[in-house]
Protein backbone atom coordinates (compact mmCIF):
# COMPACT_ATOMS: atom_id res chain seq x y z
CA UNK A 1 0.00 0.00 0.00
CA UNK A 2 2.82 2.37 0.86
CA UNK A 3 4.51 1.55 -2.44
CA UNK A 4 1.30 2.29 -4.31
CA UNK A 5 0.91 5.69 -2.67
CA UNK A 6 4.54 6.48 -3.32
CA UNK A 7 4.23 5.57 -7.00
CA UNK A 8 1.01 7.58 -7.31
CA UNK A 9 2.79 10.57 -5.77
CA UNK A 10 5.73 10.18 -8.15
CA UNK A 11 3.30 9.87 -11.07
CA UNK A 12 1.62 13.12 -10.09
CA UNK A 13 4.91 14.87 -9.37
CA UNK A 14 6.47 14.05 -12.76
CA UNK A 15 3.29 15.18 -14.51
CA UNK A 16 3.12 18.42 -12.55
CA UNK A 17 6.81 19.20 -13.09
CA UNK A 18 6.47 18.98 -16.87
CA UNK A 19 3.20 20.90 -16.97
CA UNK A 20 4.33 23.67 -14.59
CA UNK A 21 7.51 24.12 -16.60
CA UNK A 22 5.40 24.38 -19.76
CA UNK A 23 3.04 26.82 -17.99
CA UNK A 24 5.88 29.20 -17.20
CA UNK A 25 7.43 29.04 -20.65
CA UNK A 26 4.11 28.72 -22.52
CA UNK A 27 2.39 31.72 -20.95
CA UNK A 28 5.45 33.88 -21.69
CA UNK A 29 5.52 32.69 -25.31
CA UNK A 30 1.75 33.23 -25.58
CA UNK A 31 2.05 36.82 -24.28
CA UNK A 32 4.95 37.55 -26.63
CA UNK A 33 2.86 36.28 -29.56
CA UNK A 34 0.06 38.72 -28.75
CA UNK A 35 2.64 41.54 -28.93
CA UNK A 36 4.29 40.28 -32.13
CA UNK A 37 1.36 38.83 -34.09
CA UNK A 38 3.58 38.13 -37.09
CA UNK A 39 5.31 35.37 -35.10
CA UNK A 40 2.04 33.76 -34.01
CA UNK A 41 1.48 31.65 -37.14
CA UNK A 42 4.98 30.14 -37.40
CA UNK A 43 5.46 29.59 -33.65
CA UNK A 44 2.09 27.91 -33.14
CA UNK A 45 2.81 25.87 -36.26
CA UNK A 46 6.09 24.56 -34.81
CA UNK A 47 4.50 23.79 -31.44
CA UNK A 48 1.68 22.01 -33.26
CA UNK A 49 4.17 19.80 -35.12
CA UNK A 50 5.82 18.95 -31.78
CA UNK A 51 2.51 17.71 -30.50
CA UNK A 52 1.94 15.51 -33.54
CA UNK A 53 4.99 13.38 -32.67
CA UNK A 54 3.84 10.02 -31.24
CA UNK A 55 4.39 9.87 -27.48
CA UNK A 56 6.60 6.79 -27.49
CA UNK A 57 8.66 8.30 -30.33
CA UNK A 58 9.03 11.59 -28.43
CA UNK A 59 10.16 9.73 -25.31
CA UNK A 60 12.66 7.68 -27.32
CA UNK A 61 14.11 10.71 -29.08
CA UNK A 62 14.46 12.59 -25.78
CA UNK A 63 16.03 9.48 -24.24
CA UNK A 64 19.06 10.07 -26.43
CA UNK A 65 19.54 13.51 -24.81
CA UNK A 66 18.34 12.97 -21.25
CA UNK A 67 19.03 9.29 -20.67
CA UNK A 68 16.97 6.73 -18.80
CA UNK A 69 14.82 8.13 -16.01
CA UNK A 70 12.24 10.68 -15.05
CA UNK A 71 13.91 13.68 -16.70
CA UNK A 72 13.04 12.29 -20.12
CA UNK A 73 9.38 12.02 -19.09
CA UNK A 74 9.35 15.57 -17.70
CA UNK A 75 10.78 16.95 -20.96
CA UNK A 76 8.30 14.99 -23.10
CA UNK A 77 5.42 16.38 -21.03
CA UNK A 78 6.92 19.85 -21.34
CA UNK A 79 6.93 19.68 -25.14
CA UNK A 80 3.41 18.23 -25.35
CA UNK A 81 1.97 20.78 -22.94
CA UNK A 82 3.36 23.76 -24.80
CA UNK A 83 0.71 23.69 -27.53
CA UNK A 84 -2.43 23.84 -25.38
CA UNK A 85 -0.87 26.44 -23.07
CA UNK A 86 0.67 28.71 -25.72
CA UNK A 87 -2.41 28.58 -27.91
CA UNK A 88 -4.86 29.10 -25.09
CA UNK A 89 -2.89 32.01 -23.62
CA UNK A 90 -2.69 33.64 -27.04
CA UNK A 91 -6.36 33.08 -27.89
CA UNK A 92 -7.48 33.95 -24.36
CA UNK A 93 -5.79 37.35 -24.47
CA UNK A 94 -6.85 38.11 -28.04
CA UNK A 95 -10.47 37.27 -27.23
CA UNK A 96 -10.67 39.95 -24.53
CA UNK A 97 -12.89 42.82 -25.43
CA UNK A 98 -11.18 45.91 -26.70
CA UNK A 99 -13.28 47.97 -24.30
CA UNK A 100 -11.52 46.35 -21.34
CA UNK A 101 -8.08 47.26 -22.66
CA UNK A 102 -9.18 50.79 -23.44
CA UNK A 103 -10.65 51.16 -19.98
CA UNK A 104 -7.30 50.06 -18.56
CA UNK A 105 -5.45 52.52 -20.70
CA UNK A 106 -7.98 55.24 -19.86
CA UNK A 107 -7.25 54.67 -16.18
CA UNK A 108 -3.64 55.46 -16.91
CA UNK A 109 -2.23 51.92 -16.74
CA UNK A 110 0.97 51.26 -18.59
CA UNK A 111 1.44 48.28 -20.85
CA UNK A 112 2.79 46.02 -18.08
CA UNK A 113 -0.03 46.94 -15.72
CA UNK A 114 -2.57 46.15 -18.42
CA UNK A 115 -0.90 42.77 -18.96
CA UNK A 116 -0.93 41.77 -15.30
CA UNK A 117 -4.14 43.43 -14.16
CA UNK A 118 -6.36 43.11 -17.22
CA UNK A 119 -5.14 40.70 -19.89
CA UNK A 120 -3.78 37.76 -17.86
CA UNK A 121 -6.64 37.70 -15.32
CA UNK A 122 -9.11 37.85 -18.19
CA UNK A 123 -7.43 34.97 -19.99
CA UNK A 124 -7.20 32.72 -16.91
CA UNK A 125 -10.27 30.54 -17.64
CA UNK A 126 -8.91 29.66 -21.09
CA UNK A 127 -5.45 29.04 -19.65
CA UNK A 128 -6.97 26.68 -17.04
CA UNK A 129 -8.60 24.77 -19.86
CA UNK A 130 -5.18 24.33 -21.48
CA UNK A 131 -3.80 23.20 -18.14
CA UNK A 132 -6.50 20.52 -17.83
CA UNK A 133 -5.77 19.06 -21.26
CA UNK A 134 -2.02 19.12 -20.54
CA UNK A 135 -2.29 17.35 -17.19
CA UNK A 136 -4.48 14.54 -18.50
CA UNK A 137 -2.12 13.99 -21.43
CA UNK A 138 0.78 14.03 -18.96
CA UNK A 139 -0.62 11.11 -16.92
CA UNK A 140 -0.64 8.99 -20.09
CA UNK A 141 2.91 9.97 -21.00
CA UNK A 142 4.25 9.15 -17.53
CA UNK A 143 2.56 5.75 -17.84
CA UNK A 144 4.37 5.02 -21.11
CA UNK A 145 7.59 6.50 -19.74
CA UNK A 146 8.12 3.28 -17.80
CA UNK A 147 9.62 2.03 -21.09
CA UNK A 148 12.38 4.65 -20.87
CA UNK A 149 13.10 4.03 -17.22
CA UNK A 150 10.55 6.38 -15.69
CA UNK A 151 8.91 5.76 -12.32
CA UNK A 152 5.28 6.12 -11.33
CA UNK A 153 2.24 3.92 -11.77
CA UNK A 154 3.25 2.77 -15.26
CA UNK A 155 5.44 0.10 -13.61
CA UNK A 156 2.34 -1.76 -12.39
CA UNK A 157 0.58 -1.49 -15.74
CA UNK A 158 3.61 -2.64 -17.67
CA UNK A 159 4.42 -5.51 -15.34
CA UNK A 160 0.75 -6.50 -15.39
CA UNK A 161 0.74 -6.65 -19.18
CA UNK A 162 4.02 -8.56 -19.33
CA UNK A 163 2.99 -11.17 -16.79
CA UNK A 164 -0.69 -11.19 -17.75
CA UNK A 165 -1.36 -10.34 -14.12
CA UNK A 166 -4.66 -8.50 -13.98
CA UNK A 167 -4.43 -7.61 -10.30
CA UNK A 168 -1.08 -5.95 -10.93
CA UNK A 169 -2.49 -4.14 -13.96
CA UNK A 170 -5.49 -2.80 -12.05
CA UNK A 171 -3.26 -1.68 -9.19
CA UNK A 172 -1.77 0.79 -11.63
CA UNK A 173 -4.71 1.39 -13.95
CA UNK A 174 -7.36 2.32 -11.39
CA UNK A 175 -5.38 5.12 -9.69
CA UNK A 176 -4.32 6.50 -13.09
CA UNK A 177 -7.90 6.59 -14.39
CA UNK A 178 -9.09 8.06 -11.10
CA UNK A 179 -6.46 10.79 -11.26
CA UNK A 180 -7.41 11.66 -14.85
CA UNK A 181 -11.10 11.68 -14.00
CA UNK A 182 -10.69 13.86 -10.91
CA UNK A 183 -8.38 16.29 -12.69
CA UNK A 184 -10.91 16.62 -15.51
CA UNK A 185 -13.76 17.15 -13.06
CA UNK A 186 -11.94 19.58 -10.78
CA UNK A 187 -10.34 21.77 -13.43
CA UNK A 188 -13.59 21.82 -15.44
CA UNK A 189 -15.41 23.12 -12.36
CA UNK A 190 -12.69 25.67 -11.75
CA UNK A 191 -12.91 26.83 -15.36
CA UNK A 192 -16.70 27.23 -15.13
CA UNK A 193 -16.40 29.12 -11.86
CA UNK A 194 -13.78 31.47 -13.27
CA UNK A 195 -15.88 32.03 -16.39
CA UNK A 196 -19.01 33.01 -14.49
CA UNK A 197 -17.27 35.09 -11.90
CA UNK B 1 30.17 5.64 -33.79
CA UNK B 2 28.67 7.10 -36.94
CA UNK B 3 29.92 4.21 -39.05
CA UNK B 4 28.53 1.76 -36.58
CA UNK B 5 25.13 3.45 -36.74
CA UNK B 6 25.13 3.32 -40.52
CA UNK B 7 26.03 -0.35 -40.40
CA UNK B 8 23.14 -1.04 -38.02
CA UNK B 9 20.82 0.93 -40.26
CA UNK B 10 21.91 -1.01 -43.35
CA UNK B 11 21.57 -4.31 -41.63
CA UNK B 12 18.09 -3.55 -40.37
CA UNK B 13 16.80 -1.72 -43.44
CA UNK B 14 14.45 -4.52 -44.64
CA UNK B 15 13.12 -4.89 -41.10
CA UNK B 16 12.47 -1.16 -40.92
CA UNK B 17 10.63 -1.22 -44.25
CA UNK B 18 8.37 -4.02 -43.09
CA UNK B 19 7.69 -2.27 -39.79
CA UNK B 20 6.90 1.01 -41.55
CA UNK B 21 4.43 -0.62 -43.95
CA UNK B 22 2.90 -2.59 -41.12
CA UNK B 23 2.45 0.60 -39.11
CA UNK B 24 0.66 2.31 -41.99
CA UNK B 25 -1.48 -0.77 -42.54
CA UNK B 26 -2.59 -1.10 -38.91
CA UNK B 27 -3.30 2.62 -38.56
CA UNK B 28 -5.13 2.80 -41.87
CA UNK B 29 -7.41 -0.13 -41.06
CA UNK B 30 -8.19 1.22 -37.63
CA UNK B 31 -9.07 4.69 -38.90
CA UNK B 32 -11.03 3.35 -41.91
CA UNK B 33 -13.16 1.11 -39.70
CA UNK B 34 -13.44 3.99 -37.25
CA UNK B 35 -14.86 6.26 -39.97
CA UNK B 36 -17.33 3.62 -41.15
CA UNK B 37 -18.66 3.21 -37.61
CA UNK B 38 -18.55 6.74 -36.26
CA UNK B 39 -19.83 8.93 -39.10
CA UNK B 40 -23.25 7.18 -39.33
CA UNK B 41 -23.37 6.95 -35.53
CA UNK B 42 -22.60 10.65 -35.22
CA UNK B 43 -25.37 11.50 -37.69
CA UNK B 44 -27.78 9.28 -35.78
CA UNK B 45 -26.91 11.03 -32.52
CA UNK B 46 -27.80 14.43 -33.97
CA UNK B 47 -31.33 13.05 -34.32
CA UNK B 48 -31.46 12.07 -30.61
CA UNK B 49 -30.02 14.97 -28.65
CA UNK B 50 -30.82 13.54 -25.24
CA UNK B 51 -28.92 10.30 -25.81
CA UNK B 52 -26.17 12.25 -27.53
CA UNK B 53 -25.32 14.21 -24.39
CA UNK B 54 -24.80 11.01 -22.43
CA UNK B 55 -22.80 9.29 -25.15
CA UNK B 56 -20.52 12.33 -25.49
CA UNK B 57 -19.97 12.43 -21.72
CA UNK B 58 -18.97 8.75 -21.66
CA UNK B 59 -16.71 9.28 -24.68
CA UNK B 60 -15.07 12.21 -22.93
CA UNK B 61 -14.25 10.03 -19.94
CA UNK B 62 -12.97 7.18 -22.15
CA UNK B 63 -10.64 9.60 -23.86
CA UNK B 64 -8.86 10.36 -20.60
CA UNK B 65 -7.73 6.72 -20.24
CA UNK B 66 -4.01 6.46 -21.13
CA UNK B 67 -3.16 4.28 -24.13
CA UNK B 68 -1.06 1.77 -22.24
CA UNK B 69 -3.83 1.25 -19.70
CA UNK B 70 -6.41 0.74 -22.46
CA UNK B 71 -4.26 -1.91 -24.14
CA UNK B 72 -3.78 -3.65 -20.83
CA UNK B 73 -7.46 -3.59 -19.92
CA UNK B 74 -8.52 -5.17 -23.21
CA UNK B 75 -5.81 -7.82 -23.09
CA UNK B 76 -7.90 -10.44 -21.24
CA UNK B 77 -10.78 -9.85 -23.64
CA UNK B 78 -8.92 -10.04 -26.93
CA UNK B 79 -5.54 -11.62 -26.18
CA UNK B 80 -2.10 -10.70 -27.53
CA UNK B 81 -1.36 -9.85 -31.15
CA UNK B 82 -2.26 -7.70 -34.13
CA UNK B 83 -6.04 -8.25 -34.05
CA UNK B 84 -6.12 -6.83 -30.51
CA UNK B 85 -4.06 -3.86 -31.62
CA UNK B 86 -6.46 -3.11 -34.48
CA UNK B 87 -9.52 -3.54 -32.23
CA UNK B 88 -8.19 -1.21 -29.54
CA UNK B 89 -7.04 1.34 -32.10
CA UNK B 90 -10.41 1.22 -33.87
CA UNK B 91 -12.29 1.79 -30.64
CA UNK B 92 -10.08 4.75 -29.93
CA UNK B 93 -10.32 6.18 -33.46
CA UNK B 94 -14.09 6.35 -33.08
CA UNK B 95 -14.03 9.04 -30.39
CA UNK B 96 -12.67 12.11 -32.23
CA UNK B 97 -14.55 11.34 -35.47
CA UNK B 98 -17.83 10.74 -33.67
CA UNK B 99 -17.49 13.93 -31.66
CA UNK B 100 -16.62 16.03 -34.69
CA UNK B 101 -19.39 14.54 -36.83
CA UNK B 102 -21.87 15.33 -34.10
CA UNK B 103 -20.68 18.87 -33.35
CA UNK B 104 -20.09 19.59 -37.05
CA UNK B 105 -23.72 18.87 -37.87
CA UNK B 106 -25.27 20.43 -34.78
CA UNK B 107 -23.30 23.61 -35.36
CA UNK B 108 -24.69 24.13 -38.87
CA UNK B 109 -26.50 27.47 -38.49
CA UNK B 110 -30.28 27.04 -38.24
CA UNK B 111 -30.72 29.45 -41.16
CA UNK B 112 -29.34 26.87 -43.60
CA UNK B 113 -31.52 24.00 -42.46
CA UNK B 114 -34.56 26.25 -42.30
CA UNK B 115 -33.90 27.42 -45.83
CA UNK B 116 -33.63 23.79 -46.93
CA UNK B 117 -36.94 22.92 -45.26
CA UNK B 118 -38.48 26.01 -46.81
CA UNK B 119 -37.35 24.82 -50.24
CA UNK B 120 -39.31 21.63 -49.61
CA UNK B 121 -36.37 19.32 -48.84
CA UNK B 122 -37.17 16.39 -46.60
CA UNK B 123 -35.00 15.36 -43.67
CA UNK B 124 -32.73 13.08 -45.73
CA UNK B 125 -32.25 15.65 -48.47
CA UNK B 126 -31.40 18.28 -45.89
CA UNK B 127 -28.86 15.91 -44.37
CA UNK B 128 -27.08 15.02 -47.59
CA UNK B 129 -27.30 18.33 -49.43
CA UNK B 130 -26.97 20.85 -46.63
CA UNK B 131 -25.83 19.50 -43.27
CA UNK B 132 -23.18 17.00 -44.33
CA UNK B 133 -21.46 19.26 -46.88
CA UNK B 134 -21.33 22.08 -44.33
CA UNK B 135 -20.07 19.77 -41.58
CA UNK B 136 -17.51 18.04 -43.81
CA UNK B 137 -14.49 20.21 -42.89
CA UNK B 138 -15.15 19.56 -39.18
CA UNK B 139 -15.57 15.83 -39.82
CA UNK B 140 -12.32 15.69 -41.80
CA UNK B 141 -10.59 17.52 -38.95
CA UNK B 142 -11.88 14.78 -36.64
CA UNK B 143 -10.39 12.18 -38.98
CA UNK B 144 -7.09 14.06 -38.87
CA UNK B 145 -7.03 14.13 -35.07
CA UNK B 146 -7.95 10.48 -34.99
CA UNK B 147 -5.24 9.49 -37.48
CA UNK B 148 -2.53 11.30 -35.54
CA UNK B 149 -3.66 9.68 -32.30
CA UNK B 150 -3.82 6.25 -33.89
CA UNK B 151 -0.33 6.48 -35.40
CA UNK B 152 0.87 7.42 -31.92
CA UNK B 153 -1.06 4.68 -30.16
CA UNK B 154 0.04 2.11 -32.73
CA UNK B 155 3.64 2.58 -31.54
CA UNK B 156 2.52 1.76 -28.00
CA UNK B 157 0.63 -1.27 -29.35
CA UNK B 158 3.97 -3.03 -29.75
CA UNK B 159 3.90 -3.95 -26.06
CA UNK B 160 0.94 -6.21 -26.72
CA UNK B 161 2.47 -7.63 -29.90
CA UNK B 162 0.93 -5.13 -32.30
CA UNK B 163 4.01 -4.92 -34.54
CA UNK B 164 4.81 -1.80 -36.57
CA UNK B 165 7.40 0.86 -35.78
CA UNK B 166 6.76 0.49 -32.06
CA UNK B 167 8.39 -2.93 -32.35
CA UNK B 168 11.58 -1.31 -33.64
CA UNK B 169 11.58 1.27 -30.81
CA UNK B 170 10.88 -1.45 -28.32
CA UNK B 171 13.72 -3.65 -29.57
CA UNK B 172 16.07 -0.66 -29.38
CA UNK B 173 14.99 0.14 -25.83
CA UNK B 174 15.42 -3.48 -24.84
CA UNK B 175 19.01 -3.56 -26.09
CA UNK B 176 19.60 0.05 -25.03
CA UNK B 177 20.71 0.84 -28.58
CA UNK B 178 20.01 4.46 -29.52
CA UNK B 179 20.38 3.88 -33.25
CA UNK B 180 17.65 1.25 -33.34
CA UNK B 181 15.43 3.37 -31.07
CA UNK B 182 15.71 6.34 -33.44
CA UNK B 183 15.20 4.06 -36.43
CA UNK B 184 11.71 3.48 -35.12
CA UNK B 185 11.05 6.87 -33.53
CA UNK B 186 11.98 9.16 -36.42
CA UNK B 187 9.93 7.42 -39.15
CA UNK B 188 6.98 7.21 -36.73
CA UNK B 189 7.22 10.96 -36.08
CA UNK B 190 7.54 11.79 -39.78
CA UNK B 191 4.58 9.55 -40.60
CA UNK B 192 2.41 11.36 -38.05
CA UNK B 193 3.51 14.83 -39.16
CA UNK B 194 2.99 14.04 -42.86
CA UNK B 195 -0.44 12.49 -42.23
CA UNK B 196 -1.53 15.48 -40.20
CA UNK B 197 -0.36 17.86 -42.94
CA UNK B 198 -2.06 16.00 -45.81
CA UNK B 199 -5.39 15.55 -44.04
CA UNK B 200 -5.20 19.18 -42.89
CA UNK B 201 -5.03 20.21 -46.55
CA UNK B 202 -7.97 17.94 -47.35
CA UNK B 203 -9.99 19.57 -44.57
CA UNK B 204 -9.51 22.95 -46.21
CA UNK B 205 -10.52 21.54 -49.59
CA UNK B 206 -13.64 20.16 -47.95
CA UNK B 207 -14.98 23.66 -47.34
CA UNK B 208 -17.88 24.09 -49.79
CA UNK B 209 -16.86 26.26 -52.78
CA UNK B 210 -19.42 28.94 -52.07
CA UNK B 211 -18.02 29.46 -48.57
CA UNK B 212 -14.32 29.64 -49.41
CA UNK B 213 -12.74 33.01 -48.84
CA UNK B 214 -9.41 34.53 -49.69
CA UNK B 215 -6.87 33.03 -47.36
CA UNK B 216 -9.19 30.18 -46.48
CA UNK B 217 -7.69 27.84 -49.06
Amino acid sequence: MFELLQRAAVHLLISLSGVVLAMVVGVVIGVILTRVPKLAGPVIGVVEVLQTIPSLAMLSILLVFFGLGNMTAVMAIFFYSLLPIVRNTYIGILALELALLEAGRGMGMNSLQILFQVELPGAIPVIVSGLRISLITAYGIVTIAVLVGGGGLGRYVYRGIQMSDMTMLFTGAIPICLMAFLTDLFLNRLEQKLLHR
Amino acid sequence: MMNKSIAILQKNWPLLQTAFLEHIQISFFAVAIGIIISVPLGILLTRMPRLAKRVMAVMGILQTVPSMVMFGLLLPVTGIGKPTAVIVLTVYSILPILRNTYTGITEVPAGYTEAATGMGMNSLQTLFRVELPLALPVIVTGIRLSSVYIISWATVAAIIGGGGLGDVIYTGLDRYNHTIVLMGAIPASLLAIATSFVIGRLARLAIPKGLRREGNV
